[in-house]
């Protein structure tokens, strides 16, 4: 019985992919609905062809850099700031007023500022990436370093470690699983804070081709990018999966 | 090692309710060299206190603890405690939770591994050298435990109830497995148990500590000759060494529990 339900569990979601764009298709090309506004499987494929031979591939570059540098340096500081603040008390009660006020203030409304200080070329945007991935990471970092396990700690004591031991052989890798629990975060905050800020103000990016699309009316290209982003959220998303499953083995 | 005890008293404070707490109130006794030695009591009577103290991780409030004739000041390096919950890091192999210890004593990795083979062999764990914690059933993973405390070479061995969380017959074949290996390294061996068989089979001497604030009810020589078989918890001499000691513990819980009124045997 599982083995014929896993079978229709692997082709139903194919199949019903295929039959949601069929019906797409069939609704904007019988004019049913508008393909004004809401394109057609056919016509983003036709329009995708032509962006990639006009210049979309330097797009995804530019907002390919922006989220990597974004992401690495939010990854870097918040990751050692998490460290920091799980490890020193009195670091994160002196810290934990400005961390939680900017991470309750709406992101968004900083971006104004940031495009003020740093222009509207890429690092305007590496700035709303880093302030998207910063906070989950850096609160899920101090989670991960205060919720050493007491026994582990005496343990460690118990054989002499002095606190530098503990820090590296307990606090770093218990640690690591809650990085991957922030990473998941960060990820989706930090393609909203590209996506955002290229809508925004840029010269270049997903975002940028997909504004002006927008302005323009052109519904094919704007559906264009949302697939390019979506696409780019998945895999970065199973890509971490990939690496959850083995931080999976270390829980108890 | 020779173990010292002098009016060892340990306070602490609750942190939440500031509330104090006297765990162990003037204790005294002390071990020869190269004994094995089990502690019993009731319940939060300060057994586990007791091996903190030894293994340097809580400081005694009044009195003294000499090793050897050296007052115990934090961990060292002539000692080591198997815990309770076999507190294994689970991101380790458990050659490399074998070694761990000898890592933060500041043995080369390599050398480390070198040495841990040896007992890891002893502890009945080969074959498992690279799996990890949560691969492996409780009793292996209190094996890794016993491990990694043998492999720093302590002159003296503290376990805190290390087979509480077993099932009564892995139990009884790890008590054979440590009497074995005892048998071999001789440490000076502390061991907690809340289970009065279980001190008896082990132990050349049983420590009865008194109701909270603990104290030394009476120390029990055991004199069953070794190595010991699990067949001899079936002879009279054993059952009446048992009864002895449950009644000493009977009139602690006894305390414990009515503390005011007259207990029995009393």
């Amino acid at each position: 019985m599982t083995s014929s339900l896993s079978r229709y569990e692997k082709i139903l979601p194919f199949a019903s992919t295929i039959i949601f764009l069929a019906v797409w298709e069939m609704l904007s090309s019988s004019k049913i609905v508008d393909p004004f506004f809401i394109s057609s499987p056919s016509r983003i494929f036709y329009s995708a062809q032509w962006l990639f031979a006009h210049g979309l591939w330097n797009d995804i570059r530019i907002s390919l850099l922006e989220f990597s540098w974004g992401m690495l340096l939010a990854i870097f500081v918040g990751v050692i700031l998490g460290w920091a603040l799980g490890w020193y008390r009195v670091l994160s009660v002196a810290v934990e007023p400005f961390v939680t006020m900017m991470n309750a203030a709406p992101r968004v409304a900083l971006l104004p500022l940031l495009i003020l200080w740093l222009g509207i070329g890429i690092e305007s945007k590496i700035a709303a990436v880093f302030l998207g991935a910063f906070f989950p990471i850096v609160f899920t970092v101090m989670k991960g370093v205060r919720t050493i396990d007491q026994s582990l700690i005496e343990l460690a004591r118990s054989f002499g470690a002095n606190d530098a031991q503990v820090f590296t052989t307990l606090a770093i890798p218990s640690s690591a699983p809650y990085i991957m629990t922030g990473l998941h975060i960060a990820v989706g905050r930090g393609l909203v804070g590209v996506v955002i800020g290229e809508l925004l103000a840029a010269q270049a990016g997903i975002g940028y081709m997909m504004s002006r699309a927008s302005s323009s009316f052109q519904t094919d290209k704007v559906f264009v990018g949302l697939v390019l982003l979506t696409s780019f959220g998945y895999v970065l998303t199973e890509i971490l999966k990939m690496i959850d499953k083995y931080f999976e083995s270390w829980r108890f | 090692m020779k173990i010292e005890i002098e009016g060892l008293s340990v306070e602490y404070v609750l942190r939440r309710s500031r509330e104090r707490i006297t765990a162990l109130n003037d204790v005294n006794f002390s071990v020869a060299s190269g004994k094995f030695i089990c502690v019993i009591g009731p319940s939060g009577c300060g057994k586990s206190t007791l091996l903190k103290v030894l293994v340097g991780l809580q400081a005694p409030s009044a009195g003294k603890v000499l090793l050897d004739g050296v007052q115990v000041q934090g961990p060292g390096k002539n000692r080591a405690m198997v815990f309770q919950s076999a507190a294994l890091l689970p991101w380790r192999t458990v050659l490399h939770n074998v070694t761990y210890g000898l890592e933060i004593q500041g043995v080369p990795i390599k050398d480390a591994e070198k040495i841990a083979g040896d007992f890891i062999d002893l502890a009945g764990l080969s074959g498992f050298e690279e799996s990890y914690p949560h691969e492996i059933s409780g009793g292996m993973q209190q094996r890794v435990n016993l491990a990694r405390a043998l492999v720093t070479h302590p002159e003296l061995l503290l376990m805190d109830e290390p087979f509480s969380n077993l099932d009564p017959q892995l139990r009884n074949f790890m008590q054979l497995e440590v009497e074995r290996i005892w048998e071999q390294t001789r440490q000076t061996t502390l061991f907690v148990s809340h289970l009065i068989n279980e001190a008896i089979f082990l132990a050349d001497e049983v420590i009865v500590l008194t109701a909270r604030p603990g104290g030394i009810k009476t120390i029990v020589p055991v004199n069953f000759p070794r190595p010991r078989k699990l067949e001899i918890k079936k002879t009279a001499a054993f059952h009446a060494l048992e009864d002895r000691l449950s009644e000493l513990l009977d009139q602690e819980f006894h305390e414990m529990v009515y503390p005011l009124a007259p207990g029995p045997n009393r």
